[in-house]
């Protein structure tokens, strides 16, 4: 099952569930979610890629478009969930300069209210 | 510690490096790409793009995976004869390091490179290293929608590197760049039987330039394009004497 699920973690924290499939195919379904994540005016969203089993390089690339959406809104994206694979792709991608990584949801969200 | 399971993309991704090396530096090739690395739009100073070349393979009886077989087998083929893409020696896998010169105008060849960020059945993607005109991933796919034919497209994700690159893209090389992906995906269309009519989507992304990527200029090897120009003949001479 593949989906992104948009929820408040307080704090004006936005979160993101990934379940699935991360591919170019999922960019109405990401960008939908994050809006809802920053409904309430949020300027934190963690995404939680925890659910996460497949990324390809279309993945990637919206998770790029996503960063410049929130950096040109003023916001942070964070990230919790990564096992050591898709930990190792954002390092390699380089976006661990820019989204900022956690070990789980608890952890990023007292930094982010710290 | 998280633990590590076995991923369906596990072997499409390439490993983690602290360097770019080449595994093939040809006879006339200039490896400016050894001990860079290789950066995403992330890193990259100017505007970035999203530039979007598609053909779509009409009356061709060809599945997206034997399109991206035949892309990856024959790559440097589909590129204009101005330019030289040196394939690595055993294909374009993910982590290998490919060289190649491109014509920047005024008869000078930029000698770069690119890493192969990412590799499946119905895609690849090249990262670029530091020194290129631009920051970003090129991503060459093949899809059908439903029972259509299929599509091929290449997918550029980019910043300039530098605000020299940046001048440079802005009154020159964006319109060359189009000319080169178009005469691209003219070629591989015709390597399937198709007269093709590629077509090109531009969208800017982030009009934001990143002055605090401006020292990037310091990689810039398109500086150094007269020179590397110049020297080429000596490089295949010493070559081939030795």
């Amino acid at each position: 099952m593949t989906g992104f699920a948009a929820r408040s973690g307080g704090d004006g924290v936005g979160v993101i569930a990934i379940e699935g499939e991360l591919t170019a195919g999922s960019e109405d379904a990401l960008t939908a979610a994050f809006t809802e994540a920053t409904s309430g005016g949020e300027q934190v969203v963690l995404m939680d890629f925890s659910g996460l089993d497949y990324m390809n390089s279309g993945g990637i690339g919206l998770l790029v478009t996503l960063l410049v959406r929130a950096n040109r809104q003023g916001q942070r994206l964070l990230a919790c969930g990564l096992d050591d694979h898709y930990r190792q792709i954002l390092e390699l991608t380089r976006l661990d300069e820019a989204i900022t990584i956690y070990a789980d949801e608890a952890e990023a969200l007292a930094a982010a209210a710290a | 510690m998280s633990e590590m399971k076995e991923r369906r993309d596990e072997g499409n991704w390439a490993k983690p490096v602290e360097d770019l090396v080449p595994s093939n530096v040809p006879n006339g090739a200039l490896n400016t790409v050894g001990g860079k690395q290789a950066l995403s739009p992330i890193q990259g100073f100017g505007k970035m793009w999203q530039k979007t070349y598609s053909v779509t393979l009409q009356g061709a009886d060809v599945s997206p995976q034997e399109v991206i077989a035949v892309w990856k087998a024959e790559f440097p083929t589909f590129w204009p004869r101005s330019a030289s893409f040196y394939a690595p020696l055993t294909g374009i896998e993910p982590g290998e390091v490919a060289l190649l010169d491109a014509p920047i105008g005024g008869g000078f060849k930029l000698s770069t490179g690119v890493f192969v960020l990412y590799a499946d059945e119905e895609s690849f993607t090249f990262m670029t290293p530091q020194g290129h005109v631009f920051a970003g991933w090129i991503t060459f796919s093949a899809f059908r929608t439903g029972e259509g034919p299929t599509t091929a497209q290449a997918q550029v994700l980019m910043r300039a590197q530098d605000p020299i690159t940046e001048i440079g893209l802005t009154l020159i090389g964006h319109r060359k760049e189009d000319a080169f992906w178009l005469a691209t995906m003219r070629s591989l269309a015709a390597r399937f039987g198709v007269e093709g009519a590629p077509e090109r989507k531009t969208i800017c992304v982030d009009r934001r330039r990143q002055w605090s990527r401006a020292g990037n200029v310091r990689h810039n090897v398109g500086l150094r394009a007269p020179i590397h120009t110049m020297t080429s003949p000596l490089r295949r001479g010493s070559r081939d004497s030795g």
